[in-house]
């Protein structure tokens, strides 16, 4: 093929779009409208799914130690524990650090009055917190098999509910997202079907002038990859507006949440929109108008 | 190189001893309904000028597609400028149809383009050069008296208008066939006779000229070969013909 067929081919992509104006508006629209739908719900699902993980990463096992446990010995087991699968962080909390923390919390800024000792002397521990609190009963299940570990402290009840919930979200979230993602494909898919099938008539012309099946269906694929393009530029782009709007009003007047919730930044939910948005769009586009116009072909 | 040289001369020898269309015992069958050619064997030559004529349901139109290679046969072999159309394989059936320029009754445009678009469309798919396009749609256009409406959208034309349009776009690529299938149909006497002087002089040119119609005065009138078909057969086959009543 010549470059320059190539570069007509290109052109009447383009051009297509604006011949058939009304259309690839209204294309553009559909798409624009369901991709905007489709990121929405992300961009909520996303940052309850993100809430819910900064809630489990708060959750946390206690492990205290056996009077008379070496450093070295608790530092090899701060090791072991650190390099499970399920572990996120392990912090040591020194005696000292202990009783420097619980009691002004439990008897004032005066708390060593009536302790001339520590009395949490020998209760060194390791806090530790984990990925997924599902796994939490394993976790506690082989600390309580160390021989030098006294105590494990943990909240079981917790850690079921948190795992249930996340994990009715993840599903929830997974089905409104897929269900989504499922109608904006075959809403696309259609836009772009019934934009050729409109001009099927264009396409047994020039099959009958003795155009190859790249020539007719070239400048259709170019025009599809066009329209899912913007059609799913604009979405984005309305989103990021929004999202970053929506991110400062909450922060701003909304305080108090922002403390213990963790909002996801516009560029962490785009890291997956953006791509997953382009690729619906853009891939629709292309894989639509080649199967619509194939079906033209045999002519 | 070589097969491509032997396939031509093998070609050329078809054409030599049977014509530039030949079709041998060709029947096609759809599944309903009776065969809608049964058993015709025809034979035209190059540069000649061929009327088909008959009712609907003769067959006339299944025998322009079968030509086009629209559609086979189910039984016999149709041969056009040599080639046995039932060997085309689907990619080769592009470039077969570059040597027949088409015309049809409804004008067939690219109606959201313009004249000059729309005839440098059959010479784009033919890769021919832009220069070479800029000096030829002028010219054909000029042929077929269009000349000063290149720049007009096809709806802004009359129906003479527009047939003259799809003629410029099939003859620009000099095709060695020029099947008109019905083309006065939708034109008032006077477009008609001046689409048949233009088509006349195409073949005055060397082109040979297919035209399947119903218009018994233009038939008549031009003392051409005649082929009249009726419910799938060739019922007449006559040099200088006219246009055979039925009953």
């Amino acid at each position: 093929m010549k470059i320059s067929t190539l570069f007509y081919t290109l052109r009447q992509g383009f051009s297509n779009i604006f011949r058939n104006l009304w259309f690839s508006m209204a294309s553009v629209a559909t798409i624009s409208t369901c991709l905007f739908l489709f990121g929405l719900f992300y961009a909520i699902v996303a940052n309850v799914q993100n809430v819910m993980n900064t809630v489990e990463e708060g959750v946390s096992v206690t492990v205290f130690f056996q009077e008379g446990t070496t450093d070295e010995r608790m530092k090899e087991i701060g090791g072991l524990i650190e390099v499970r699968d399920e572990v996120s962080d392990v912090i040591f909390i020194s005696d000292e650090e202990a009783w420097a923390t619980f009691g002004p919390e439990y008897f004032g800024e005066d708390y060593q009055e009536g302790f001339p000792e520590n009395p949490l002397e020998g209760w060194d521990s390791y806090e530790v917190y984990l990925r997924d609190v599902s796994r939490q009963s394993d976790l506690v299940t082989w600390l309580q098999s160390i021989p030098e570990v006294r105590e494990v402290y943990f909240s079981e009840l917790t850690a079921n509910t948190l795992s249930g919930m996340n994990m009715l979200i993840a599903y929830v979230s997974l089905g409104i997202v897929a269900t989504l993602l499922a109608v904006s494909i075959f809403l696309i898919n259609n836009t772009v079907a019934m934009g050729i099938f409109v001009r099927k008539e264009e396409i047994n012309i020039m099959k009958y002038i003795g155009a190859t099946d790249f020539f007719v269906r070239a400048p259709f694929v170019v025009e599809g990859m066009l329209i899912g393009l913007i059609g799913s530029a604009i979405p984005l782009g309305v989103i990021y507006s929004l999202y970053n709007y929506a991110l400062t009003y909450v922060i701003e007047r909304f305080s108090v949440l922002s403390s213990f919730l963790n909002f996801l930044s516009v560029e962490e939910v785009f890291r997956v929109l953006l791509p997953v948005t382009l690729l619906v769009g853009v891939g629709i586009g292309f894989l639509g108008s080649i199967s619509t116009v194939r079906k033209h072909l045999r002519v | 190189m070589k097969k491509k040289q032997l396939l031509q001369k093998e070609r050329e020898r078809i054409m030599d001893e049977n014509g530039i269309i030949y079709l041998e015992n060709v029947s096609k069958s759809y599944s309903t309904g009776a065969p809608a050619l049964n058993g015709v064997t025809l034979s035209i030559g190059r540069g000649e000028f061929v009327f088909v004529v008959g009712d609907s349901g003769s067959g006339k139109s299944t025998l322009i597609k079968l030509l086009l290679r629209e559609l086979t046969a189910t039984s016999g072999s149709v041969y056009v400028m040599g080639s046995d159309l039932a060997k085309l394989k689907h990619r080769q059936i592009p470039k077969f149809r570059r040597n027949l320029g088409v015309v049809f009754q409804d004008f067939r445009l690219l109606n959201d383009r313009n004249v000059f678009e729309n005839v440098a469309f059959a010479q784009r798919i033919v890769e021919t050069p832009t220069s070479e396009i800029r000096r030829n749609v002028p010219r054909i256009l000029a042929t077929v008296g269009l000349a000063g409406k290149y720049k007009a959208k096809t709806k802004q034309l009359s129906g003479g208008e527009q047939q003259r349009v799809a003629l410029a776009r099939a003859l620009v690529n000099e095709p060695s066939i020029l099947l008109a299938d019905e083309p006065t149909g939708n034109l008032d006497p006077k477009n008609s006779w001046e689409i048949m002087g233009l088509l006349e002089e195409i073949n005055q040119a060397g082109t040979t000229v297919i035209v399947v119609t119903h218009n018994r005065e233009i038939v008549n009138a031009m003392q051409k070969r005649v082929i009249t078909m009726k419910k799938g057969v060739i019922v007449s086959d006559e040099e200088e013909g006219g246009y055979i009543d039925e009953d």
